[in-house]
């Protein structure tokens, strides 16, 4: 047993723990947990702890059910929310096969795979998304805490103090945070997780996401990652920023460059944007997330790049000077609802490709591409993001390097199980069709 | 920490230097009675004795630190090859012994050893406390103000290096190789990831014990340069 190992349960004895959750996620980007006693702790750690997969979503089909939950110590927290009388702690989990292989339905192994890819190009891939989230009173409506006449002040006050309890219930569990604010919308609150390696801010994201909730549900409210509850109001985004590493080296970053991008960032780039329509079933995986990605709405629609352009695809921000190592792309599309593990890993997967390929970049984007006519945007070569889940479906149905970077397990119950989605979703008669034609037609 | 006694007074230059190095407390005498009236409440924390030179007088503050009413532990004698056979019957007036002239590594580790079986001196003291801070290198666990800190592996021995070594600042190369070992694959940007982490689990009042140095590194606490209000 490695060192790791033996300080979760040197940990576990020293500080009463009475349930070890072994976290994991389904394809879709669900969180799965089952709990352990400390006296499994060891037999879990060294061998793993056999569960039923076929009742995840993706896993495996009835005849080949049982999977082994292997936890990975680095990543044994406490979970705050549960208190000091009955600690509960818990581990993320690699999701194997019976006889310890490899197994390929599980997202988590996935991300590892393709760190694996860029790893042996010698880079280390770091990101940094900042989550936006929404509360609202239940989760039955979408009734906002700090829209409430004249209770203003005090309810305000209420949705500030959950997210302050949110920051220090992350920080807690090792998740710092750079930046946090009240958002456009109402009830709308962002939280930017300070950047780590990729895998970590998988972990990091299916944490926050539970911590959120959690918290909100304490303080009887409801938090909610949909990426676009509100019609008319912005939706909820989770930009993502994303930073190569060469050894101690950007690999991004160049000085002499007038926007301050290597060779290899504007290939990365290059990359991203070619692959953007195909994996963003992927990044936007629900039917609502396409009612975010419209015009006028600072969500992203074209795909595009610019230094400081909102409604840009990949933004490319503009490095302090005191910190020009800092230089780093912001890709705008993801949205909260996605599974980290996957997003992250065609994000890389895309940029990579646009650096193996030596991509050319095609020229920043102006404020013009808005104003352009879409014939115009077409004579330019400029395209659009999908529209809908089923025509990010197509896409991604047709891309290898999606089949690619998913492998061919997660590539197919993904296609699966949100065809599913769209066929649910196109025979429903929504409200607006109500007030609009069942008076007049 | 009480010193080691080490005789004749001066000793050998090659061995102060050795124990200057070696970060030993040590102090000379020239004679019995001066080990008896200079001993330090608690008594010595061992005894280097040159016994190559006077030998007479080395054997006998031997048999004085060994006998009295708390015999000092850890007792290393340093004596020539021809001498051996003087050993004979004396073999409890010592604890180890090292020929001299001596090689430096051979008698740094001698010198561990017996400070280690005597209980003293090299063995870390199992806990650490600074400013509020407290770790226990036997139970893996640190507390801040007597609230336990949850710390993954990492953290926790990132945050143990840092602690044992305060005043001291660490490149971030420095910590790597120290705290994660040379096979780690990752960089320096590891190094302040986890030094993020911690700050964020110590808190507010807490996270600017882990400075940094700007281009150089980190620090754990004061400089060893600043003159420090307690």
């Amino acid at each position: 047993m490695d060192r790791h190992a033996e300080y979760v349960l040197r940990t576990v004895e020293e500080r009463g723990v009475r349930f070890v959750r072994l976290w994991f996620t389904d394809v879709v980007g669900a969180m799965k947990s089952f709990s352990i006693t400390p006296a499994e702790l060891e037999n879990a750690l060294v061998d793993g702890m056999s569960f039923d997969g076929s009742a995840i979503e993706g896993y495996t089909r009835i005849q080949e059910a049982d999977m082994l939950a292997v936890p990975d110590p680095n990543t044994f927290e406490m979970l705050p929310w549960r208190g000091d009388d009955a600690p509960v702690a818990r581990m993320f989990c690699d999701v194997r096969h019976l006889d310890g292989s490899e197994f390929h339905g599980d997202p988590r192994t996935v991300l590892k795979q393709n760190l694996e890819r860029a790893r042996e190009r010698d880079y280390r891939f770091f990101v940094a998304p900042e989550m936006e989230y929404f509360y609202f009173k239940d989760e039955h409506s979408t009734v906002p805490l700090d829209d409430a006449g004249f209770f203003d002040l005090t309810t305000q006050d209420i949705s500030s103090e959950l997210r302050m309890q949110t920051i220090l219930t992350l920080e807690a569990m090792g998740i710092p945070v750079e930046y946090s604010f009240h958002e456009n919308g109402p009830s709308q609150h962002e939280i930017d997780l300070r950047y780590t390696d990729a895998l970590s801010m998988a972990d990091n994201v299916m944490t926050f996401r539970l911590a959120v909730k959690e918290v909100a549900l304490a303080n009887g409210v409801h938090a909610t990652f949909m990426p676009k509850p509100i019609a008319g109001a912005f939706g909820s985004g989770m930009h993502t920023h994303l930073s190569l590493f060469q050894g101690d080296t950007n690999a991004f970053h160049d000085t002499s460059d007038e926007y301050g991008l290597s060779k290899t960032g504007k290939a990365f780039i290059a990359g991203l944007l070619h692959h953007a329509r195909e994996i963003t079933a992927v990044t936007n995986q629900t039917v609502n997330s396409y009612k975010r990605l419209v015009a006028g709405m600072e969500a992203p629609v074209y795909v595009s790049w610019a230094r400081n352009n909102r409604s840009a695809l990949v933004r490319v921000p503009l490095p302090k000077r005191q910190n020009l190592e800092a230089t780093r792309i912001e890709y705008r599309a993801p949205d909260p609802a996605c599974n980290p593990y996957l997003a992250f890993s065609l994000i890389l997967a895309a940029g990579l490709r646009g650096i193996d390929e030596g991509y050319e970049l095609s020229a920043e984007a102006t404020n013009n591409i808005f104003e352009m006519t879409d014939a115009e945007r077409h004579a330019a070569d400029i395209s659009i993001l999908p529209t809908s889940l089923d025509e990010a479906l197509d896409l991604m149905e047709g891309s290898s390097l999606v089949r690619e970077a998913l492998g061919e397990h997660v590539f197919e119950y993904f296609l699966r199980n949100k065809r599913n989605e769209w066929d649910d979703y196109k025979v429903q008669v929504t409200p607006w069709e109500l007030t609009r034609f069942l008076g007049n037609l | 920490m009480n010193p080691i006694l080490v005789f004749p007074d001066p000793p050998p230059p090659q061995l102060a230097q050795l124990l200057d190095l070696g970060d030993h407390m040590w102090k000379a005498v020239g004679n019995s009675s001066i080990a008896m009236a200079q001993a330090p409440e608690g008594g010595w924390a061992g005894a280097i004795i040159c016994a190559d030179v006077d030998p007479e007088g080395a054997f006998g503050l031997c048999r004085l630190l060994r006998k009295g009413d708390a015999p000092v532990e850890g007792v290393l004698l340093l004596i020539s090859g021809s001498q051996l056979a003087e050993l004979e019957h004396r073999e409890d007036l010592f604890d180890d012994f090292c020929l001299t002239p001596f090689h430096p590594a051979e008698l740094e580790a001698r010198i561990r050893h017996v400070q280690f079986r005597a209980g003293r001196g090299a063995r870390p003291a199992a806990i650490t406390t600074y400013s509020g801070l407290e770790i226990n290198t036997e139970t893996y666990q640190a507390a801040v103000d007597g609230r336990p800190l949850d710390l993954t592996y990492m953290e926790y021995e990132l945050l143990r290096f840092l602690v044992t070594n305060p005043g001291k600042v660490f490149t971030r190369e420095q910590l790597l190789s120290r705290v994660w070992g040379y096979d780690y694959y990752g960089g320096a940007r590891t190094v302040d990831v986890h030094v993020r982490r911690l700050r964020a689990k110590l808190g507010e009042e807490q996270a600017n014990l882990i400075q940094t140095v700007r281009s150089v590194g980190y620090r754990f606490g004061q400089s060893r340069w600043s003159k420090t209000v307690s």
